[in-house]
Order: structure tokens, then C-alpha cells, then sequence
């Protein structure tokens, strides 16, 4: 029988990576989520052909570079005022396609003001939200979504609610905004919950161009040299501990 | 009877070695490699080549986007 | 024909930037400046130039959003008052390291903390030392008259993107809040995203055409030693806009043995205090400081060659007098007299504490 080797030429490709992600390697640590998010967003920007139209917010955070790695116009807001910055960019250009990409710092606990407004003022734009459950950036200090008992840089012996306070849902909060069309909690960390955040990344992105109002799409994420732990672990101890608390799903739209 | 085969190029420099792909494939088709590219990751190579189905599971997981599959029909 | 209006400093501030053509405002109400957001929310630009106005939920998101206009190339504008200002501070620093052009109006208040309502110039370093972190600056126009509040806005956005830098209109409370008569200028259109895109697509926002390669507005930067380039950068600017854009007016100065130097509504009531003493038969003369950065060092050093000594007027405890003595270099003496926390000085208080401090001192 003939020996079945597959060529490697066009007409075989399957998979490959978009032209929008820059060929930079990106600073993020060996398995981190947000390698994987930021390509899916590149992938579904590629695909609905808006390369020349979208506009970018990243935050201060580990995906402060995101503008090096993916290929298209960028503001690089201070900390937790992206959705600030993207409210401007949105109103001043309605016909550009508008996100941000903020980290759980970013956005639920310095940022916290300006996410709830963005969504409550229903601006057209996308909000992707990587919770990690920790800074990352800055080394692992615990985060407003850290869990209780977790271990991180300033709750060395696990957060303790009487002194940290408690992990927040920001997600099913914002859901009750009249201005939000649709909030999701995806994840990334298995390939069948890949496929389904980037249909998610397109509904969203969708909507905003559709002028539905704000899509708030969470990615329950890793960050495992925070959580000290390999790669594989983390995506198993994300689906152990933070699915969870941070169920994924659609939550409204 | 028809057989679907697939392969993986893995960009080694590019890699590194999270083994998140090698967790992901349902075919056990990769592993860590013994060497290491010159950033001193033991990059994911084919263990297994031939249990490929070019299914791309690895490739759309990576975080680092490494991976391009081919996949090819065999009467 | 001119068209001709009485209006509120603050109503004008409104007006100017729907007709210089201001693609945006973003802003958040606080006395004593309120009346920019509510005269432009009346008036509804957006149905007519296409103007953006929208309220935001702080003064630290209303500075953000000034940022992300800016950073698509566009003319914002925004309007506080000292607290809402010192909110904006990072904000401002970020603008003035990503190297975009804005305006921002503070109508000053009494401070410190909630301090008062009534008018204060006692945000004159954190207006003119850069205010927030870092080696930046603010151009600085300090308007004394209601018309100045109109012209200062097409001024500053000149000025603003000549140099992609903020630019501040550093009013107060009686600016803000008196009426005067007032020339409002006619409309001018706003730049099409065609017309941006032509005259700032190498570096603004516009969407990545194939064109060119992404655009990125940011103010990071991970190696020090590239940042201190940019930094050289800023200094060259702040260098090239003392050197081209200093403005300044003189009262009376030409015979004058003594000076007063103030600025704003300071300045307004020193013109009568310059009067008075010369009624006591003391030649006196003014000096208005209009841009308070770039500061008129070099005016201030002549007239201290003429004069026997200066009295800096100002209602703080002492900020700008720091630039007018760097300015003379003790060459003659220089007091201060200020009142503070929104408190205002009557003409004569001035005159009487320029006999004391410098005519009769010892």
C-alpha cells in the first residue's frame, strides 16, 4: 500500500496563522490565555474583513503590548480607563468597529467606574474582559476576581474575605444595564471552549457594528506562572476552581 | 475505503513548550521534543505522525499560533 | 457684520468651541464652570456640525475620553474646575506623553481640598510645573475678559496642534462667571475624517489602511534609554514654544518706576491699582502675563532694569512671584500680596500693599 504521506502544499492547509497577528513573539509567558485570545480576535477581525476599520484599546496590564502582536490601529489607555478612551474613539468614528481588552485589574477594580458606565451609556463597542484571577503584569498580586483561599504575591496566605473582600462576578452585574445587548464568560483553555469564544468574539463584534449597544464578552483565564503552576495544570485547575464560580455561558443576548 | 490523514509544521523557534497542544490533541500525536530552540524551550513536535487527522485542535489552542496543519484524502 | 453678544465666560467658552470647529467634548458638571457642558448640551451641536458632547461619569474619564479623541486626531475639548482638574492631572501627563493635542479649561476655585466656589489662582503651579508626573508641560493662556475666553480657544487649539501638546485656559470663577460683551467669530467647518486622515494618518487613529503600517498611541516605553530620547524631544518643544510664543500685555509701563505684574482677574483689578497709586503720584505700570507658560522671563528682566521694584499680585499665597523673581534674578526687590481660598483683593488693597512692601520699605 502506498506510503500515505500528506504534502505539505496550499491545496492541504487547514489551519494557519492570520496575516492580522504580527510575527513578533509575544512577551506572554509559555501557555498564557491571552496568546490564545488575542489571536482568535485577530482571526475574527481577519475574517469579517475589518482590518482597515477597527480600532483597538489596550489596557495597562500584561496585554499592555497587545499592539505589538495584533495588526491594526491601537490607543494604549491608562490604567482602567479604556472603555474611557474607547467611548471617544467610538462616538468620533460610529462606523469604525471599537474594543477594548483589559485585564481583571484593569477593569473591575481601578477601571471599575468607567466599565459600568461604557455599558450603561450602551456604547457601540466590544469589551473583552481576561480574568485571570490575578496581576500578572506586576507579579501576582491578587485581583478583585481572586478566589477565596486563593494564594497570590499580597494574600500570601490566602485571600481571606474579612480582610480582601470577596471576588466579584462584574459580568452578571453589568448584564442588567439597559445599554448591554449581550454578556458572555467564555474560556480558552480546552479547543472545543476555543471554537465556542470565537463565535462569541463575532457575536460581539457583530452587535457593535450593528449598534445593539455594548458586548461584554469575559474570558474565564489563566495565568499560570501567577498561579505557579505548568500550563496544563492551570487549564485544569481553572476548570476546577474558577468555572465555578465564573460559570461560562451566555449570560444575556 | 477513503482515509483522511493530516500533518502538523510546528514554528520551533516560535515555541515555548507549554504543552498545552500536546494536552489538547485527541490523537496523542505530540510531545516535547528532546532539543531545545534557541531560547531553550523543548518545542512540540509529531511523536506519533501518523495518528494525525489534521483535526487542528493543537493549532487553533496554541497560544503562540506555532502550528499550520495540512490535511490530505487517501483512496 | 460682527455678531455681537453678551454672555457668560463660561457660556462662551461653549460657543467658541462649537464655531472653531471642535469635533468633541467631554466633560463632568462642578461649580463654577457648569455652564460649558449645560450651554453646549442646549445648544446641541451634534444636529448641527456634528460636534459630540457627552457627559461622563468622573472628571478621570472625561479626560480619558479627551485621549482617545486626541488620539484619532481630532479637536476635544474639556472643561473643569481645580478638583475635577486634579483628577485630570494623569491624564494630562499621559496626553502630553503621547504627544497629542487637546484643550483643557480650568476655571479655577478656592483650594485646598473642596476648598470654595468663589475664584482662586492658586492652580498656577499646577498648571504651570506640570501638574502630574513626569517632565511635561501645559501651554498655559490665562484670559482676563470674556472675549479672551473666546479667542483663547481657537488659540489653544492651535496651539495645541502645532505643537501636539494640551493646551490649558487657566480661567477662574469671575472669569467663568460674569458677562461681558463679546465678538463671537463666525463657524468654522470641521476637518472631514478625509481631511484628518490626510493631514494626521501617519500618526493618528483612522482604522489601518494597507497603506501604512498600524498607528499606535501610547506613551510606554520599557527602555529608559529611548524615553530619555523623547524626553530630549519634549524639552527641544517646551524650548521652541518659550521661544516663539510668549504673549504678554503692559499698562502704563513706559515711565513706570514700579511694576505690578498679575494675570487674569488679578490683573483687571491691578489696572485700578495702577491708577490709584498713580493718583498718589507714583509712576506705575502693569504687566499681564497672557501665556503663563511660555512665562515672559525676558520682558519681566528689561522692565526690572527700569523699574526700582515689583509687586506680584495673585490670588494664591505665592506661586507665580516664584517666576517673576527667577525672571529678575534680584536685581530689584519683589514682594507678594495675595488673598486666598476664593478671597478677592479690592484695587486699593493692592495699591496700599505696593506702597508698603515695596515704595516705602526700608
Amino acid at each position: 500500500m502506498a506510503e500515505m504521506k500528506v504534502e505539505i502544499k496550499k491545496e492541504n492547509l487547514v489551519y494557519q496563522k492570520t496575516p492580522l497577528l504580527t510575527d513578533n513573539t509575544m512577551h506572554y509567558c509559555p501557555g498564557c490565555s491571552h496568546g490564545t485570545i488575542h489571536k482568535l480576535i485577530a482571526e475574527v477581525i481577519d475574517e469579517m474583513g475589518m482590518q482597515e476599520q477597527t480600532i483597538g484599546v489596550s489596557p495597562v496590564g500584561c496585554s499592555v503590548f497587545a499592539y505589538n502582536y495584533i495588526d491594526i490601529d491601537w490607543a494604549e489607555a491608562a490604567h482602567g480607563r479604556a472603555a474611557a478612551v474607547a467611548t471617544a474613539i467610538k462616538r468620533l468614528y460610529p462606523n469604525k468597529m471599537v474594543f477594548t481588552y483589559q485585564g481583571d485589574g484593569d477593569l473591575s477594580a481601578i477601571g471599575t467606574g468607567e466599565s459600568i458606565h461604557v455599558c450603561n451609556r450602551g456604547e457601540n463597542i466590544v469589551v473583552f474582559y481576561i480574568n485571570n484571577a490575578i496581576y500578572g503584569m506586576t507579579g501576582g498580586q491578587m485581583a478583585p476576581t481572586t478566589l477565596i483561599g486563593m494564594k497570590t504575591a499580597t494574600t500570601p496566605y490566602g485571600r481571606d474575605p474579612k480582610l480582601h473582600g470577596y471576588p466579584y462576578r462584574i459580568a452578571t452585574m453589568i448584564a442588567q444595564l439597559e445599554g448591554v445587548c449581550y454578556v458572555t464568560r467564555q474560556s480558552v483553555h480546552t479547543p472545543a471552549a476555543v471554537r465556542k469564544a470565537k463565535r462569541a468574539i463575532r457575536k460581539a463584534f457583530e452587535n457593535s457594528m450593528a449598534g445593539k449597544g455594548t458586548s461584554f464578552v469575559e474570558f474565564v483565564a489563566t495565568c499560570n506562572s501567577g498561579w505557579k503552576q505548568t500550563p496544563v495544570e492551570a487549564n485544569k485547575w481553572l476548570e476546577e476552581n474558577m468555572l465555578p464560580f465564573y460559570p461560562v455561558g451566555d449570560i444575556k443576548g | 475505503m477513503a482515509k483522511i490523514k493530516g500533518t502538523v509544521v510546528i514554528d520551533t523557534e516560535r515555541c515555548k513548550g507549554c504543552e498545552v497542544c500536546v494536552a489538547s490533541c485527541p490523537c496523542s500525536v505530540l510531545g516535547l521534543a528532546g532539543e531545545v530552540n534557541s531560547k531553550g524551550y523543548h518545542f512540540a513536535t509529531m511523536v506519533n505522525p501518523d495518528d494525525c487527522t489534521g483535526c487542528a485542535s493543537c493549532a487553533i489552542i496554541c497560544p503562540d499560533t506555532c502550528i499550520t496543519v495540512y490535511r490530505q484524502k487517501f483512496d | 457684520m460682527e455678531e455681537v453678544r453678551l454672555m457668560k465666560g463660561n457660556e462662551v467658552i461653549a460657543e467658541a468651541a462649537i464655531r472653531c470647529g471642535a469635533d468633541a467634548y467631554f466633560g463632568y458638571p462642578i461649580t463654577p464652570q457648569s455652564e460649558v457642558m449645560e450651554t453646549l448640551m442646549e445648544r446641541q451641536p451634534w444636529l448641527s456640525t456634528g460636534m459630540v458632547v457627552v457627559q461622563a461619569e468622573s472628571e478621570v474619564a472625561a479626560i480619558n475620553m479627551i485621549y482617545g479623541g486626541a488620539g484619532c486626531g481630532k479637536k476635544v475639548i474639556t472643561s473643569s474646575s481645580s478638583p475635577g482638574v486634579s483628577l485630570m492631572s494623569e491624564g494630562m501627563s499621559y496626553i502630553a506623553g503621547a504627544e497629542l493635542p487637546c484643550v483643557i479649561v480650568n476655571v479655577s476655585r478656592g483650594g485646598p481640598g473642596l476648598g470654595t466656589i468663589q475664584p482662586s489662582q492658586a492652580d498656577y503651579f499646577q498648571a504651570c510645573k506640570g501638574g502630574a508626573h513626569g517632565d511635561f508641560k501645559l501651554i498655559v493662556l490665562a484670559p482676563a475678559s470674556v472675549q479672551e475666553m473666546h479667542d483663547f480657544v481657537f488659540d489653544a487649539f492651535e496651539l495645541a496642534f502645532k505643537y501636539h501638546n494640551p493646551v490649558m485656559i487657566l480661567s477662574d470663577g469671575v472669569i467663568g462667571q460674569m458677562m461681558e460683551k463679546v465678538i463671537l467669530a463666525d463657524q468654522h467647518p470641521r476637518l472631514t475624517d478625509e481631511e484628518i486622515a490626510e493631514r494626521y494618518g501617519s500618526w493618528a487613529l483612522t482604522g489601518k489602511p494597507a497603506s501604512r503600517s498600524r498607528n499606535v498611541i501610547t506613551s510606554l516605553d520599557l527602555d529608559p534609554y529611548e524615553q530619555e530620547k523623547f524626553n530630549q524631544k519634549l524639552v527641544a518643544k517646551y524650548k521652541e514654544v518659550e521661544a516663539n510664543e510668549v504673549r504678554y500685555e503692559e499698562y502704563l509701563t513706559e515711565d513706570a518706576d514700579y511694576l505690578i505684574v498679575a494675570f487674569g482677574s488679578s490683573a483687571r483689578i491691578c489696572k485700578k491699582s495702577v491708577e490709584l497709586a498713580r493718583e498718589q503720584g507714583h509712576k506705575v505700570g502693569l504687566l499681564r502675563p497672557i501665556t503663563l507658560f511660555p512665562f515672559p522671563t525676558q520682558r519681566i528682566a528689561e522692565l526690572a532694569g527700569q523699574v526700582k521694584g515689583i509687586l506680584v499680585a495673585e490670588l494664591n499665597a505665592g506661586q507665580m512671584v516664584e517666576d517673576v523673581r527667577l525672571s529678575v534674578e534680584g536685581k530689584v526687590p519683589v514682594a507678594h500680596y495675595g488673598r486666598m481660598g476664593g478671597a478677592v483683593y479690592s484695587p486699593d488693597e493692592v495699591t496700599d500693599a505696593l506702597i508698603e512692601k515695596i515704595i516705602n520699605r526700608k
